[in-house]
């Protein structure tokens, strides 16, 4: 019946068995299973280049400038005669980004994701979720060049009782990454919406609830971890935005200031303008980059690592 | 109906579904308490406030679409294509070197990224054990890469890439290397999601015909997963076409006069000289920089068109 | 049948039995011997001291209520369960007088003189053609399949249905008949033993009907063993019936399955020696 090796039992069953050994050794097999395992492990030396490259600098960085200097120092002056190295001003700068991008991403995203999650029809959101997402993959420095045309003068017409001043604006700048992580906030609270059992809604409908009291009862709080991990998601997003910053907030002298009218420089937005200036290696001024680097790494890692957590959450009980 | 004790109290719930059972209750009996009348005013009133942020975003897009062609229309011809930068006759300068440079650096993302970025989707869905540290450290730590800020690859690629370990200097190869490593991530969660969406049926059904892991693999997952591998690699490239920042790192901001070549010379790609022409004072590198950014959206548009396409016509309920 | 030569045959005899050969002296109609096999799930014990031999060329049914591991014992029977982290088998599962998990035993290979029909029809989302051919194809043979395939198909009773559209898309097939291409498919393997996983639960009793004429046709070549939750399934078609039951442990949440009784079908159905057995196949448990 088939080619194999006839072991003696076979005589008596009158069928010829099988070996179950492998008829080669597979070594082709064995070879692509560790060029995979390869590939996969890549990213582990990715990210420890990464930690390599921000840290050895930035030893050599805190041997001339002490942490608690740089931490809590208020004159960024790296390029200047007489330096100063305390990194608050571009701090504030980065967190100003964050606060106006989370007060414009947060109510627009989040009714965008229940809207899309409990209202919407399939046709709609089929074609809604890809206009998103073509938003969502809009080149920054586009969105930047965008936004300093056309957003500063218009927001500037809106409110001419504020004391703008130069054409650069660090909370312009700000509103504008939130219109960027729109997409992401409101793509990630849908699905943490849509992965609520439907289980839940009925039970709300059946007992007559309206749409409007199932999503902001039912639905929102059930995905609460899951929306607030895109919260985190959007401030991580916000924390490294680099060209819409440099666009729209300049990359003048940072000046420790709350003033949101004002151009300043981020942290993204100092790493970027002085690595594309002539600056040598070895000098406090490129070392200064990288513990910039390692504070930036530091700050989306931590949002990151808390994003995950809260995503955990919710699949764990849904899922 | 009166007799059932609370549910809540009945069942040991996880926290989440406390707060949802405790949500369901509470709209239950707040419907025996108001009238029918206000509540569907306070849902269109909802909806409407929904439409009107969704309505924001794609506004946005529109927007900046339109400006886009209105603040570059003057420079919309093929002299763009054509001729090379320059400052010194602005009215003349072009994006003929820029757009080479980013065909080159693209063109190497994607040769580094479908590989090794298939490859590690591949191993982390259908050979790893989940239940592995190691594997499970893998998996993490991808999902935190995909977090990271783009500058940071872009110091990344300064210090290991165009100096450092590899030091292949300021050149398009250091920018591909430096953008595929930022959208590898994207392109292994992505193709992991497309393979874990082929049903575990038909590796088991390959298996179960004496198929190793790799033959069930490359002759039946792989193919059905193609659709949507294909569409994560086209999203991540087209991510990867209008990321400026880490390529200020790496070199790609100078005013080359002749084509770029991979290994050696100076590079410029779209976005970063995009970049370099807004930054200048002249009027007419303003209208240049808004003409490059009609060019790298049409490109843009055009790529995602092929995504969605892919994702429509090959979409498979199993 | 004319076949190329498998590197198998390469090896000399002797040393592949003289290495699997666990007990000289087991029966040779029996194509399984399982001997106090334990089935674990990381630490989960799924089936518990499970020992029975299972006959050359008959069909032999699992039966019992869901979670008794039966379908865990079945998977035990072609190494499927390999591909579950944290599965094992303990005691001895002997095919043909050979330790199937002995140390050179290659799990794929087993699969290839074992094949398996699983419960939801997966036929590959390719071609008729290209479903049957595939088996063939993974053992290397590249030239002209048409023959094997519709030896397989018509061992299937697929073929009259099917030839005019072997490039069709295997999708486009009723339930019932992607079943059979999934049998046709495990068939042009040529394997010894067809393992079945309620391969009819999801089908139409027409469908199963036509299945069950096929297993009584295919126990000719073939020695199957089959799952099912349907006893009027095992009653039509086991020679030989398997019950199993499940204990569950209230304290632990564990639960695990344990074979009952193991006999003929028709002292299984008519006058069973155990009470549990009794219970269920008059429809009083499960």
């Amino acid at each position: 019946m088939s080619t194999s090796v006839v072991s003696p039992g076979a005589s008596s069953g009158g069928a010829p068995i099988r070996s179950l050994e492998a008829p080669g050794p597979r070594i082709g097999e064995k070879i692509i299973k560790a060029v995979l395992w390869a590939t996969a492990t890549l990213s582990i030396l990715v990210t420890t280049g990464i930690v390599i490259s921000l840290l050895l600098p930035s030893i050599g960085f805190f041997q001339q400038v002490s942490i608690w200097e740089f931490l809590t120092g208020t004159i960024w002056a790296p390029a200047f005669a007489n330096p100063s190295y305390g990194v608050l001003p571009i701090v504030v700068g980065t967190l100003t980004v964050v606060f106006f991008a989370i007060l414009i991403a947060v109510p627009v995203g989040l009714a965008s994701a229940i809207y899309l999650s409990e209202y919407a029809s399939k046709r709609v959101r089929k074609t809604i979720k890809p206009i998103l997402e073509v938003l969502e993959g809009l080149p920054t420095v586009a969105i930047g060049l965008f936004a300093f045309n056309v957003l500063t003068p218009l927001i500037r017409e809106l409110t001419p009782f504020l004391p703008w001043t130069g054409p650069f604006s660090i909370g312009v700048a700000g509103i504008t990454v939130g219109l960027l992580i729109i997409p992401l906030v409101a793509s990630v609270s849908d699905d943490a919406m849509r992965s609520v059992p439907a289980s839940l809604r009925e039970g709300a409908y059946a007992m007559g609830a309206t749409k409007f009291e199932v999503a902001i009862k039912v639905v929102v709080p059930a995905a609460i971890s899951g929306i607030i991990a895109a919260f985190v998601l959007g401030i991580s997003r916000a924390i490294g935005e680099t060209m819409v910053v440099l666009l729209v907030a300049g990359a003048g002298n940072p000046v420790l200031s709350f003033d949101p009218t004002k151009g300043t420089q981020t942290m993204t937005a100092y790493i970027g303008s002085t690595a594309t200036g002539d600056i040598s290696q070895g000098t406090i001024t490129y070392d200064s980059i990288f513990a910039v680097g390692a504070l930036l790494f530091l700050m989306t890692l931590a949002m990151n690592v808390l994003a995950m957590r809260l995503v955990k959450k919710y699949r764990e009980v849904y899922d | 109906m009166a007799d059932e004790p609370d549910y809540s109290s009945r069942v040991a719930l996880p926290p989440r579904t406390r707060v949802a059972v405790g949500g369901a209750r509470e709209v239950t009996e707040s419907l025996f308490t108001s009238g029918d009348r206000k509540k569907k005013i306070q849902g269109t009133i909802f909806l409407g406030l929904l439409l009107f942020g969704l309505s924001i975003a794609l506004i946005s897009i529109a927007a900046m679409i339109t400006w886009a062609f209105v603040a570059g229309g003057p420079r919309l011809n093929t002299n763009l294509f054509t001729n090379v930068p320059s400052v010194v006759t602005p009215e003349n300068a072009g994006y003929r070197t820029a757009i080479l440079g980013t065909l080159y650096v693209i063109g190497g993302v994607i040769v580094l990224i479908v590989p090794l970025g298939v490859g590690a989707a591949i191993y982390l869905e259908q050979f790893a054990n989940p239940a592995n540290k190691f594997n499970r450290f893998v998996d993490l730590n991808i999902q935190n890469l995909a977090g990271v800020p783009s500058i940071v690859f872009g110091i990344l690629g300064l210090a290991f890439i165009v100096r450092g370990p590899l030091s292949l200097g300021f050149v398009a190869a250091a920018g591909s290397l430096t953008l595929a490593l930022l959208v590898l991530p994207t392109v292994i969660l992505a193709s992991r999601e497309a393979i874990r969406a082929v049903p575990s049926s038909i590796r088991d059904g390959s298996l179960a015909l004496g198929a190793t892991v790799w033959q069930a693999v490359w002759r039946q997952v792989l193919p059905a997963a193609l659709p949507g591998i294909l569409t994560g690699v086209i999203l991540a490239v087209s991510r990867a076409i209008g990321e400026a920042a880490p390529l200020l790192l790496v070199g790609a901001v100078t005013f080359v006069t002749f084509n770029p070549s991979f290994f050696e010379g100076g590079y410029s790609t779209l976005p970063t000289m995009i970049y370099s022409y807004a930054k200048r004072p002249q009027e007419e590198l303003q209208v240049l920089a808004a003409a490059g950014v009609v060019v790298m959206l049409v490109l843009l548009i055009m790529i995602n068109s092929v995504a969605i396409y892919l994702r429509n016509r090959f979409e498979r309920t199993w | 049948m004319s076949e190329t030569t498998t590197p198998s045959t390469a090896l000399p005899e002797i040393s592949v039995s003289a290495d699997k050969v666990t007990s000289v002296d087991t029966e040779p109609k029996n194509t399984f011997e399982l001997r106090n096999v334990n089935v674990f799930y990381g630490d989960m014990l799924a089936v518990k001291d499970v020992s029975m031999a299972i006959p050359h060329n008959q069909i032999t049914a699992f039966i019992g209520p869901s979670g008794c591991g039966k379908s865990t014992l079945l998977r035990s029977l072609n190494r499927m369960n390999d591909l579950i982290p944290g599965a094992r088998v303990e005691g001895d599962v002997l095919y043909h007088g050979m330790n199937m998990y002995g140390p050179k035993v290659d799990p794929v290979q087993v699969r290839t003189v074992i094949g398996m029909v699983f419960q939801k029809p997966n036929p590959f989302p390719k071609s008729i053609y290209d479903n049957v051919a595939f088996g063939p194809r993974l053992q290397g043979r590249n030239g002209n399949l048409d023959d094997v395939v519709e030896e397989a198909l018509r061992g299937a009773a697929l073929w009259d249905e099917v030839k005019d559209r072997l490039k069709d898309n295997a999708y486009g097939m009723s339930g019932g008949q992607q079943q059979r291409l999934c049998i046709a498919r495990a068939i042009a393997v040529q394997p010894d033993v067809i393992l079945m996983d309620e391969p009819c639960s999801a089908l139409d009793p027409v469908s199963t009907g036509r299945i069950e004429d096929l297993m009584v046709e295919l126990k000719k070549t073939y020695t199957i063993v089959i799952v099912t939750h349907n006893m009027q399934q095992a009653a039509r078609v086991a020679d030989r019936t398997a019950f199993f039951t499940v204990l569950a442990n209230d304290e632990t949440g564990s639960r695990t399955g344990v074979l009952v009784e193991y006999a003929a079908t028709t002292k299984i159905f008519s006058k069973p020696d155990d009470e549990r057995t009794e219970n269920y196949v008059s429809g009083r448990f499960g």
